[in-house]
């Protein structure tokens, strides 16, 4: 029970901070058609920039700072990259992200070194807030939610309550049709793409401590988006966040339950020896498995249901 | 006969490459020792292994416009499937000879190319993209984690001394192993370019242009995909087979995301509408990535560099920009660009320089100090921390693009003003 519940704490947090990053990736992906590799990239240049900040100035500007240092990147790569390679089609624009992601993780590498950098969680927030089950949780995985949940009420708002976030939500589901109303809908495009990145800088901020801040970051990080906007489907906020507390929530417990298939087999009396076909498949633990689970999941939704949990249109 | 006849000056070239390249390694044959040099027949042999590969990812990309980020799968499926024959046939359970591994890497890549096949060709454009990483990551996860086939991250060792050869060679030196790849590649690379010209490369040429209309006349684009990505396992397991020979080893490595990257740059690079597009692509990265990195740790910079550059300005990669040179080469009036080019030479060197030597300043400060490593420019010992050779970099850098800016009109004034000359002829003649 006590692992059951702190285990669904800490998928929580982790699937929240996933919906930071993904919430971006479908916006720019349902209304443009651009698979954004570098989306990751703005993650971690999140966390980077926060350290550098925080080194200088403290964690708390940095927590205002970063993000929009990353939604201007965003802005710039929108404007003065992705709508020059826009008239050769999508494929394009998503090699030129691929590209951009390399660059980033290569930039990283020499501004910051190869090693992870000691970016810690700020020592106002650095005490258990309560303990569950002999369990401390700390202060700042809370601290993750609330501002996560603070994020996600701000686009919730922004969107239904806002005549920009109408503008989106229509240009979501029908580009072509936005913009032959008189929507100006390749701004309303850069604002989503700076936004996004923002948001994804965000999610590095809070994050980059809460994990670790390391050049490898972006590239471990970036499928795993990709599954959960995919598993939520196109044009579909509300899919990606129960995608994403459902991939934060399979991540957490999958490394907590050590069992295998041949533990379950043996509780229908039968053994797995060495010799047993597939022994290797049969014995091989859920932990283990769990980094590639989400893998397992994009392959399947995109073979039997292209149009994810609850997206408009096919990915 | 009358068939070999009938194409033999197009047969010729590749007579001449396969013996040009035969020779190469001949140049720096250190004739004191009597031995080759073995950093050029490794560089050579990694070259051959990687435009074998780069050329089927081509089969998906450039012939069915399918863009894969899992192609890496096949090539290390291949390798696996090679290394575990050479252990059997070790073992002496089956005999098979040293010169027909490659071919067990390729029948291997051929049946994972099918049963992935048959997963990821359900999609296309985008959704294939994602569907193929997925695969890719998925595999390079199974690769640690499965100890049986894919050697956990020790990978499979294997010893390509096996007394089975056929023409009696033992492979013990690099430089029969560089003849064996030859003729392999040469193989692959023939087969690949006749593949093209099959009723299947033209339907996947179609199903690449015009996805709904080869539906209409009635072809299964599914059916074409897979087809044409089995094949394409078919070739990149051959590269894999031959990897293993080569390196005598394989691991996870193989199957990584970062190999299927460097397929994906290499042809980009070298451009994905011409069949030798990704072998110059190939020579292109791998040249950069085992020259530089001698010196610095930015090799993957520089590719990624060159390939934004590509995407950005020249889609066609190097071997379209070679093509757009033709029609003037053939009016004979590559002369008149001689001049705008050798205006626009020093401004881009200049630029060239500027960016390389920032590139390795910043790499030297926080990488290179790290390992111990000091950057020395002929001999002289640079001091990166000091502003100088910072400030010299950064204003080579802007000076350098802007002058380039001021040439780069100028020579599209000339290049505007020739072609639209050639056109007009063609049209009067």
């Amino acid at each position: 029970m006590e692992v059951f519940v702190v285990s669904l704490l800490n998928g929580l947090v982790y699937g929240m901070l996933l919906f930071m990053l993904a919430s971006g990736l479908t916006l720019i992906l349902s209304m443009m058609g651009v698979l954004n590799f570098a989306h990751a990239s703005a993650y971690m240049l999140g966390a980077y920039f926060a350290y550098t900040i925080s080194v200088y100035i403290g964690f708390w500007p940095a927590l205002v700072i970063a993000p929009l240092l990353c939604g201007l990147i965003g802005a710039a790569i929108e404007m003065f990259g992705l709508r020059r390679v826009h008239r050769n089609g999508h494929i394009a624009e998503l090699l030129f992200t691929f590209g951009l992601a390399l660059l980033i993780e290569k930039g990283v590498q020499m501004t910051w070194g190869l090693l992870p950098v000691p970016y810690r969680v700020p020592e106002l927030l650095d005490f258990p807030l309560f303990k569950i089950y002999g369990t401390q949780f700390p202060a700042y995985r809370a601290f993750m939610l609330v501002i996560s949940a603070l994020m996600f009420g701000a686009i919730w708002l922004g969107l239904t309550r806002t005549r920009i976030g109408l503008v989106i939500q229509a240009a979501l589901t029908h580009p072509d049709m936005a913009s032959a109303l008189g929507h100006n809908v390749p701004r309303i495009f850069t604002l989503v793409f700076a936004a996004g990145t923002a948001l994804a800088g965000l999610a590095g901020v809070i994050g980059g401590n809460y994990q670790v801040t390391e050049p490898a970051m972006a590239f471990t990080m970036g499928p795993i988006v990709f599954v959960v906007v995919v598993f939520g489907g196109l044009g579909s906020l509300a899919g990606c966040f129960i995608a994403s507390i459902l991939m934060g929530l399979i991540q957490t417990f999958a490394v907590v339950f050590d069992v295998s298939l041949a533990d379950l087999l043996a509780k229908f009396g039968y053994t797995v020896t060495s010799s047993t076909p597939f022994a290797e498949v049969l014995n091989v633990t859920l932990p283990r498995v769990g980094a590639l689970l989400p893998f397992l999941m994009l392959v399947l939704i995109l073979v039997f249901r292209p149009r994810g949990l609850m997206g408009t249109r096919d990915t | 006969m009358t068939l070999l006849r009938r194409h033999w000056p197009s047969y010729l070239p590749w007579l001449l490459a396969f013996v040009i390249l035969l020779a190469i390694p001949f140049l720096f044959y250190d004739w004191g020792k009597g031995r080759h040099s073995g950093f050029v027949l490794t560089l050579m042999s990694e070259i051959g292994v990687m435009a074998i590969f780069a050329l089927s990812y081509n089969m998906l990309m450039g012939q069915a416009g399918l863009l894969s980020f899992g192609h890496a799968v096949l090539l290390g499926m291949g390798a696996y499937c090679a290394a575990h024959v050479v252990l059997l046939v070790k073992a002496g359970t089956i005999w098979l000879p040293t010169e027909l591994v490659p071919l067990a890497g390729g029948l291997g890549g051929l049946f994972f190319g099918f049963v992935f096949g048959w997963l990821v060709t359900k999609q296309r454009a985008t959704a294939f993209a994602m569907i193929t990483m997925g695969l890719g990551e998925l595999v390079s996860s199974a690769a640690l984690m499965f100890m049986g086939f894919f050697g956990g991250e020790g990978g499979i060792s294997i010893d390509r001394v096996m007394d089975t050869s056929l023409v009696g060679v033992k492979y013990t030196s690099p430089w029969q192993v560089y003849c064996l790849l030859l003729v392999w590649a040469f193989i692959a690379a023939v087969l690949m370019k006749l593949q093209t010209q099959t009723p299947l490369g033209s339907i996947a040429n179609a199903t690449r242009d015009n996805f709904e209309r080869a539906q209409f006349v009635g072809y299964d684009p599914r059916m074409v995909r897979l087809y044409q990505f089995a094949l394409s396992g078919f070739f990149a397991g051959i590269g894999g087979g031959l990897y293993v020979l080569i390196y005598e080893i394989v691991t996870f490595d193989t199957v990584s995301a970062g190999k299927s990257a460097n397929a994906l740059l290499a042809v980009y690079i070298g451009g994905a509408g011409g069949f030798f597009g990704p072998i110059l692509g190939t020579i292109v990265v791998v040249l950069l990535q085992s020259g530089v990195s001698l010196l610095s740790n930015a090799w993957l910079l520089y590719v990624g560099i060159l390939f934004i550059v590509m995407v950005m300005y020249a889609p066609g990669g190097l071997i379209g920009l070679l093509f757009m040179h033709m029609p003037i080469w053939r009016a004979g009036r590559m002369r008149e660009l001689l001049l705008p080019y050798a205006r626009a030479f020093p401004p881009a060197l200049i630029v060239l320089l500027g960016f390389v030597l920032l590139v390795e300043l910043a790499s030297f400060t926080t990488i290179g100090a790290a390992q111990g490593k000091k950057f020395s420019i002929g001999g002289h010992l640079i001091d990166t921390t000091a502003p100088l050779p910072w400030v010299i970099a950064l204003a080579a850098l802007v000076l350098g693009a802007l002058w380039l800016r001021r040439e780069a009109r100028g020579f599209r004034e000339r290049w505007d003003a020739v072609t639209e000359a050639i056109k007009l002829k063609g049209a009067m003649s």
